[in-house]
């Protein structure tokens, strides 16, 4: 995968409204074929981005080249690029049919073979063909979805860029769509370009993930490596939850708590570091018989608990501090509230992050 | 009767409050509907009554006749005139203010942003003035040696002459008067256009024109209908136009009615006029109305 040649290039592309610095010198190769989101949370400046991409705004500085062509000043209408909008942005006076014949009818195909294509496109997106005629202001929100997405396949893009399509929709059907996407950009083969302000989301669909914050890219890696190696605290604790020990540089390799007293063991392969944050994962955190049975341990009491169905996750008070305890519950705590327990992990499940 | 069944498994103070509710809609609404039948009904059905009385009789159908439209249809007759010179006016000032129109709404609604409510604040504050002082303001600019003609005779030393008196005069006065009713309309009918649906089709490959055919003026159509069954119902009713502008070189259909009651002191030929007038807009609005199914447009059903 990684040797696929990049389709589109961004070279430290910016966009400024006013004083304000939406995008900050983005620097990104999107290659051939992957699905590629790009996650932050609002105002980080991730929709201005796809717009420059897509065409509906123009870059302050930088390039943006789809091919090796420079493509900054190029009108929407004139990218073989194509966004599936939030709203969806459906025609509310055109049927399902219209809809997806939209950009054919815009080139001059002719009417039959509009139709046949949009039949096809009907089957792909796996729709009743009985939709054609159909008032698109009839369908459920999942089927509004799929007809947004058959329209931007008929347009045949080279790239689809997606702007939150799924942030409106329940989470039961979010689930099934995110899979359902993700098999379709399997299908198809093309270039997809989505963004979102759930890393949840982005992990499910992604081949790789780049992390915006503040309107600078500030990691970009697969799943796994951001998930295992976030560059920096912003974007561990944009993974989820984590617990947060800020420490500085101590004797023989291993770190002491700043706020909290302790002498932590480091994982393997850190850089040289003189203050940093050891982030721990709520599932690597384990109640312990004795201080023994982990490498690391803290001493608290069980605040409160709370169930998450398969797991069961528990508020521990470590001095001034509450770290957040996820186990299964097949092993869950079984000790009263307000007792006081050991709680530890191993080295290699923590991370150290300078930034 | 269903009610008569559940009022007697009420409480008998349940159906008193019951039958209050049920009283409070109609007695609140009384007022309203008693000034719409003394104010609106009567004088209406006062003019259909006229149109059925004796010609030039003052008492209501003492003696019912057909006479006045018998008058009216005579193919000797020449007031069928005044029918056909009324609707092309209003349907040319309807055209000419759709296309005039459009491109300001468009400004209003999308382009002018802080500005439009000034422009908006210029385009209604005519309306402050009495129709007649305007169109006599517009006499003085059009009028032989007048600001126009005048002026340009005294710059450039030659003049165009006399412009009055024409039926293009006339339309350009209904044109003028009747621009806020088609503006206000549209600018809302165009500002309802959803601006991703804008971005979405262009982004699809639509270029300026397609957008606008595709997109823009089917999604703006609500308001540009009601702006022109406004303007066309006002321009049909008009009469300060062709009496102001037009002198008497047309007479429009209304300025025949004002004819038949005050100079002629025929009511009932005039009430008859009236009524005819009605029947032909009237038809004419409920088409229009019927052929454009305006929720199907806006994608409610």
């Amino acid at each position: 995968m990684s040797k696929r040649p990049s389709i589109l290039e961004l070279v430290g592309v910016t966009k400024q409204f006013g004083g304000l610095t939406a995008v900050d010198h983005v620097d990104l190769k999107v290659r051939e074929g992957e699905f590629f989101t790009i996650v932050g949370p609002s105002g980080s400046g991730k929709t201005t981005l796809l717009r420059m991409l897509a065409g509906m705004e123009t870059p302050s500085s930088g390039d943006i080249l789809l091919r090796d062509k420079l493509v900054n000043e190029l009108p929407a209408n004139r990218r073989p690029t194509c966004m599936v909008f939030q709203s969806l942005a459906l025609f509310p006076h055109k049927s399902v049919g219209e809809n997806i014949e939209f950009p054919l009818k815009m080139r001059g195909v002719a009417r039959d073979r509009r139709r046949a294509r949009a039949l096809e496109l009907l089957r792909l997106l796996r729709l009743p063909e009985g939709y054609y005629g159909r008032n698109v202001t009839q369908c459920s929100g999942g089927e509004r979805q799929r007809v947004a997405l058959a329209r931007a396949f008929a347009y045949d893009p080279e790239i689809l860029f997606f702007d939150e399509p799924l942030s409106a929709i329940d989470y039961k059907l979010r689930k099934t769509l995110e899979k359902e996407l993700k098999d379709i950009h399997k299908e198809s083969g093309k270039t997809f370009m989505y963004i979102t302000h759930s890393l949840e989301e982005a992990m499910v669909m992604s081949d790789r993930i780049g992390v915006m914050r503040s309107g600078k890219l500030v990691q970009v890696g697969t799943p796994e490596e951001i998930y295992l190696h976030p560059r920096d605290r912003f974007v561990s604790e944009f993974m989820g939850e984590v617990n947060v020990i800020d420490v500085r540089k101590g004797p023989n390799g291993h770190a002491v708590g700043i706020e909290l007293p302790g002498d932590f063991a480091l994982p393997g392969g850190v850089a040289a570091f003189d203050t940093g944050h050891l982030v721990v994962r709520p599932e690597s955190l384990r109640f312990l018989g004795s201080a023994g049975e982990a490498e690391n341990h803290l001493r608290g009491t069980v605040y409160n608990e709370y169930a998450l169905g398969s797991r069961i996750q528990y508020q521990v008070r470590v001095g001034e501090k509450v770290f957040i305890v996820e186990r299964l519950r097949q092993q869950a705590y079984q000790g009263g509230l307000d007792q006081e327990v050991l709680i530890g992990w191993d080295a290699k499940d923590s991370i150290l992050v300078t930034d | 009767m269903t009610t008569a069944d559940a009022s007697e498994a009420l409480p008998p103070r349940a159906i008193a409050r019951r039958r209050l509710r049920l009283r409070a809609g109609p007695l609140l609404s009384l007022p309203l509907l008693l000034l719409l039948a003394v104010g609106f009904l009567a004088p209406l059905l006062a003019v259909l009554g006229f149109s059925f009385s004796e010609p030039r009789s003052f008492a209501l159908l003492a003696h019912p006749t057909l006479e006045n439209y018998e008058t009216i249809f005579d193919p000797a007759n020449t007031v069928y005139m005044s029918f056909l010179w009324s609707l092309w006016f209003a349907f040319l000032s309807v055209c000419i203010l759709a296309v005039v129109s459009y491109p300001v709404a468009y400004g209003l609604a999308k382009l002018f942003g802080r500005w439009a409510n000034l422009i908006t604040l210029l385009m209604v504050f005519p309306l402050f003035i009495s129709e007649n002082v305007r169109l006599y303001g517009w006499v003085l600019f059009f009028i032989k040696n007048g600001v126009l003609d005048g002026g340009l005779r005294s710059l450039f030393g030659f003049g165009i002459g006399d412009l009055l008196f024409t039926p293009g005069i006339i339309v350009f006065g209904m044109v003028y008067t009747y621009l806020p009713f088609m503006l206000f309309p549209m600018t809302l009918g165009l500002s309802m256009v959803p601006q991703e649906a804008v971005e979405a089709a262009g982004d699809l490959g639509a270029s300026r024109l397609q957008i606008f055919r595709e997109v823009e003026l089917p999604l703006s159509l609500p308001g540009i209908i009601i702006g022109a069954l406004l303007t066309f119902v006002l321009s049909v009713g008009a009469i300060a136009e062709s009496k102001v502008l037009g002198g008497q070189a047309v007479i429009v259909i209304t300025h025949d009615i004002e004819i038949a009651f005050t100079y002629a002191q025929n009511w009932p030929l005039g009430a008859a006029l009236a009524v005819l007038l009605m029947l032909v807009v009237g038809a004419l609005v409920l088409t229009v109305l019927r052929h454009l199914d305006l929720d199907r447009i806006l994608g409610r059903r």
